[in-house]
């Protein structure tokens, strides 16, 4: 039996469960005179059954499913000849792929060796075994929970008590699932980090100049020692999201600005919406845009202007890359436009009418009122929505990976092609991984400065936010 | 008060007025003095904004036109007419009603040998090559099809529309350019070509390959359906497992949760989930899902599992704006007729709150629907030409698609990237606006 046909018999098996509890309640309610004195509404009966029914079996199966295959792996390991057992862990990996690949039927059994064969066929077994196992315990289970709630459903039962409190915990269950994600992103980053600078020290890590992770294949190669120093990553990042931001808040602000105190009703519903889609492209999208089309003008106008009169006039020239933080940097701007417009449009409607009317009332111009007293007044506001967009910035990854350069190069200049630090994540983790490789372990490392940075920036502005909207509360 | 006022005016105009009595200048005189540059500022402040708005939409418009230039091309296909001889020696089929002759008949030797009656005097193994090359290496599968469906045809001559390769593709495109693409074709194919235009056998028809065909490493056999599929099984694991738990977690919050740390340190986890960058998420799914749990890479059900903790977020906070948006006054009318907390819940509550709830889910999934960074950590960046039949199966989604069509190096790529990204972005705009149709029409003002 497959899981998703055991699903839906289980499935199946609930809303029986949920009509033969509402039944019994019914039937047993008949004796002592009808429906209304039961304790409570058949509902809850019928409700109560499938919780009995449903629970304990679901639990089981998805425990199961969740540690059944690690625990194979490791039966089948333990059946492996001695000397196979004490082989290193490379070794092993690759071995249990193979065993893996043969059980799936995506590569042939014949030629390996027979302790692999045998592996292969040992390890199908213990799958299907485990497999019958399981819909043969959850199937029980899910009877025997059926018949508990049969045997204990009676007109004096609290039906209703029991189900409301299931119900409560379910939903802080489900509460729970924010804090076990951030508790699942703090340890995903976290160890592998640990590993990673049991490999090379913080202080290379956090301080070095020189980043080229590519490790040595064998160890007697010349000059790929891999270096780990991700100053040039964060110099690369900086600067792209510099650039960004040059472009992104004043753009946004005073767009905010106008379409708050400027424009008409008509012409806000108009550009609102606008704006909206702009913020709803993928960063894919911008990311395509950038590389196939901004990039080359930059570049094409570069190589334009550095071939003109008049920079030969100055003895000057200058190449542009077609990686240029320029580019990435001029896109990402356009893409967080729109978010920076649409938070301080946020609270520079925030700002109580009272204050402009007493500006204007002394005599002061539309536009003296808005930079001498809406803004200072919303200020923490746009400073924190400002803070934000920088968070977004840094950790903006398809616009970077389809624009921005691969290789680690510390320059300030945003014609050179620079890298970022999810540029370096993405490079290193897809495709082929070797796995427990300083050059793996580094994304972790980089993942988790990532995590710490956007961290503090959003608590440091919600916190501003927080503050600022009690202020007029 | 006038009289003086004019005065004053008139002397400061007068230049030949000594500087004592340039100090009587009263306020209204300083303030009419600076009034013509701080109307100017006036202007110019406010045309600042109008600049910055006209420059925000103008990117909206480049970007888009952008796109659609580029890949509106994509949905015709240039197709070569070719005369096929389906002769049985040549197809090496003796018997028509066995489909295993039919199925690996030599289709290809057949428009190899109506491209040679075509160029008779194509003579050298190398031109042979070239010839060749002008039709797809796909047109043999297509002509198959057409074979296994009907065929009585074998022993006749029929005229085909046979798909031509991506090279000739973009060049007959490129013809009303200034400078047409050659690409990798040389002097002698593009006459070959010139011929079969003169003879008017090229023709770009509608490509239904693009929208029937999963990922190809040649352009022309490439498709967006895999991708589109992978896209609509993720969001349908995104979309069940986000909108439960994101409305469950909204009503504990906003209905049960008491007033305590606990509920606090959940409010901060979810506040900071939501500005967590999506490559994060990624992070999680490789070395939390697939390292610790042992999931299957680039499956559907794991890039929907990571894009719905990736959303939770959004739907979360959205669902509890539109619950605490129902008035008190229904839960404690609800409350005195005699309901339980969870009736009051499910039958009063969580109905007025639906639509702001379906709002915010969808702009979630919209999302969810263009994000690339997390699936790509998950090893959703495969190469799979089938299309998936199910949660289970090796695929891609949509964006990444894009992502990967983008950095291949085929001109005819470019064009069928653009076209992805036009109905991806259909998608997310209609989406959108059903989202704001819905907030429109079923929101009530209380």
């Amino acid at each position: 039996m497959s899981t998703s046909v055991l699903l839906i018999v289980i499935a199946v098996l609930f809303v029986f469960s949920y009509w033969s509890g509402r039944g019994k309640a019914i039937t047993s309610a008949q004796s002592i005179g009808g429906v209304q004195k039961l304790n409570s509404l058949p509902f809850y009966y019928g409700m109560l059954a499938v919780f009995w029914c449903a629970i304990p079996c679901l639990v089981l199966v998805s425990l199961w499913l969740i540690f059944d295959e690690s625990i194979i792996q490791q039966l089948v390991v333990s059946q492996l000849p001695k000397d196979i057992i004490q082989m290193p862990q490379g070794e092993m990996t690759l071995l249990l792929n193979m065993v893996n690949n043969i059980a799936s039927g995506i590569s042939t059994a014949s030629g390996q060796p027979v302790y692999i064969q045998d592996a292969a066929n040992y390890l199908l077994s213990l799958r299907k075994s485990s497999h019958l196992a399981m819909s043969v315990i959850a199937l029980s289970l899910a009877v025997c929970g059926l018949a508990i709630a049969w045997v204990k459903i009676n007109p004096e039962l609290r039906a209703r008590k029991h189900v409301e409190s299931v119900f409560k915990f379910l939903l802080l269950l489900c509460s729970c699932i924010a804090i076990l994600t951030t508790v699942g992103i703090v340890l995903s980053v976290v160890f592998e980090s640990i590993q990673f600078f049991n490999k090379v020290p913080v202080t290379e890590f956090l301080f070095g100049l020189h980043w080229s992770p590519q490790g040595a294949i064998r160890a007697d190669q010349v000059g790929s020692s891999g270096s780990f120093g991700a100053i040039p990553l964060f110099a690369g990042t900086l600067l792209i999201s510099a650039i960004a931001m040059i472009v992104a808040v004043p753009t946004g602000l005073m767009s905010a600005i106008y379409l708050s105190e400027y424009a008409s009703k008509q012409v806000r519903s108009w550009v609102k919406p606008l704006l909206e889609i702009l913020a709803g492209i993928p960063t894919v999208v911008y990311g395509f845009f950038a590389a196939l089309t901004v990039a080359p003008i930059i570049r094409d106008t570069g190589d334009w202007l550095s071939g003109s009169w008049a920079f030969e006039l100055m003895g000057m020239s200058f190449q542009v890359s077609s990686e240029s933080a320029l580019a990435a940097g001029l896109v990402m701007g356009i893409m967080i436009i729109p978010f920076i417009s649409s938070l301080a449009d946020d609270v520079i409607n925030a700002v109580p009418q009272s204050l402009r009317d007493g500006s204007l009332g002394l005599g002061s111009t539309h536009s003296e009122t808005i930079r001498q007293v809406v803004i200072p007044a919303a200020l923490p506001g746009i400073v924190s929505g400002i803070l934000l967009a920088v968070s977004r910035a840094i950790g903006e990854t398809m616009i970077v990976v389809m624009a921005a350069g691969l290789a680690a190069k510390l320059t300030a200049n945003p014609l050179e092609s620079v890298t970022t630090v999810t540029v370096q994540i993405v490079t290193m983790l897809v495709g082929d991984q070797e796995f427990d490789s300083a050059k793996t372990l580094s994304a972790f490392a980089l993942g988790l400065m990532l995590f710490i940075v956007t961290l503090t920036l959003n608590v440091y502005a919600l916190h501003v936010v927080k503050k600022y909207r009690e202020q007029y509360e | 008060m006038n009289t003086i006022e004019i005065e004053c005016a008139d002397e400061s105009t007068n230049q030949s007025k000594n500087e004592s009595d340039m100090k009587k200048v009263n306020t209204i005189e300083l303030v009419n003095k600076n009034l013509k540059k701080r109307y100017r500022a006036e202007r110019r402040f406010k045309a600042y904004g109008l600049v910055s708005i006209c420059f925000a939409l103008l990117c909206l418009v480049v970007l888009f036109t952008d796109i659609i230039s580029k890949g509106h091309t994509a949905f015709f296909q240039t197709y070569i007419q070719l005369e096929l001889d389906l002769d049985e020696r040549v197809l090496d089929i003796n018997d028509i009603r066995n489909k295993k002759q039919l199925a690996s008949a030599n289709y290809q030797g057949v428009i190899r040998q109506s491209l040679r009656t075509l160029f008779p005097d194509v003579k050298a193994r190398r031109d042979k090559r070239k010839l060749y090359s002008l039709v797809s290496s796909g047109a043999s599968y297509q002509l198959a099809d057409q074979i296994k469906a009907q065929p009585t045809l074998v022993g006749t001559t029929i005229s085909v529309f046979v798909l031509a390769d991506d090279d000739v593709d973009t060049w007959f495109k490129s013809l009303d350019d200034a400078k047409p693409f050659t690409g990798r074709m040389s002097e002698k194919q593009l006459a070959w070509l010139e011929k079969l235009m003169s003879s008017e056998s090229l023709e770009k028809k509608f490509n239904t390959t693009f929208f029937s065909n999963g990922d190809s490493r040649e352009p022309e056999l490439a498709g967006i359906k895999g991708a589109m599929v992978g896209s609509l099984f993720t969001i349908l694991v995104t979309f069940l497992l986000s909108f439960t738990v994101g409305i469950s977690t909204a009503i504990y919050l906003e209905e049960y949760a008491p007033k305590n740390l606990f509920t606090d340190f959940i409010e901060v986890n979810i506040n900071n989930l939501a500005a967590v960058p999506s490559i994060i998420f990624g992070l999680l799914g490789l070395a939390i899902l697939i390292g610790m749990f042992g999931m299957q890479r680039s499956i559907p059900l794991l890039g929907g599992l990571v894009l719905s903790l990736m959303t939770l977020p959004t739907i979360i906070i959205s669902s509890r704006a539109a619950i605490k948006s129902v008035p008190p006054s229904i839960r404690q009318a609800a409350l005195g007729m005699g309901a339980s907390k969870m009736q009051v819940i499910l039958h009063h509550v969580l109905p007025l709150a639906m639509p702001g709830m379906l709002t915010g889910t969808i702009i979630g999934l919209a999302q969810a629907l263009g994000e690339t960074a997390p699936l790509l950590m998950i090893g959703m960046v495969a190469f799979v030409v089938d299309v998936p039949g199910a949660f289970t199966d090796p695929s891609t989604a949509l964006p990444v698609q894009i992502f990967l069509w983008a950095d291949s190096p085929e001109r005819a790529f470019v064009e069928r990237t653009s076209a992805a990204i036009m109905v991806l972005l259909v998608f997310l705009i209609s989406m959108n606006t059903v989202a704001v149709f819905l907030r429109k029409r079923l929101e009530r003002r209380w």
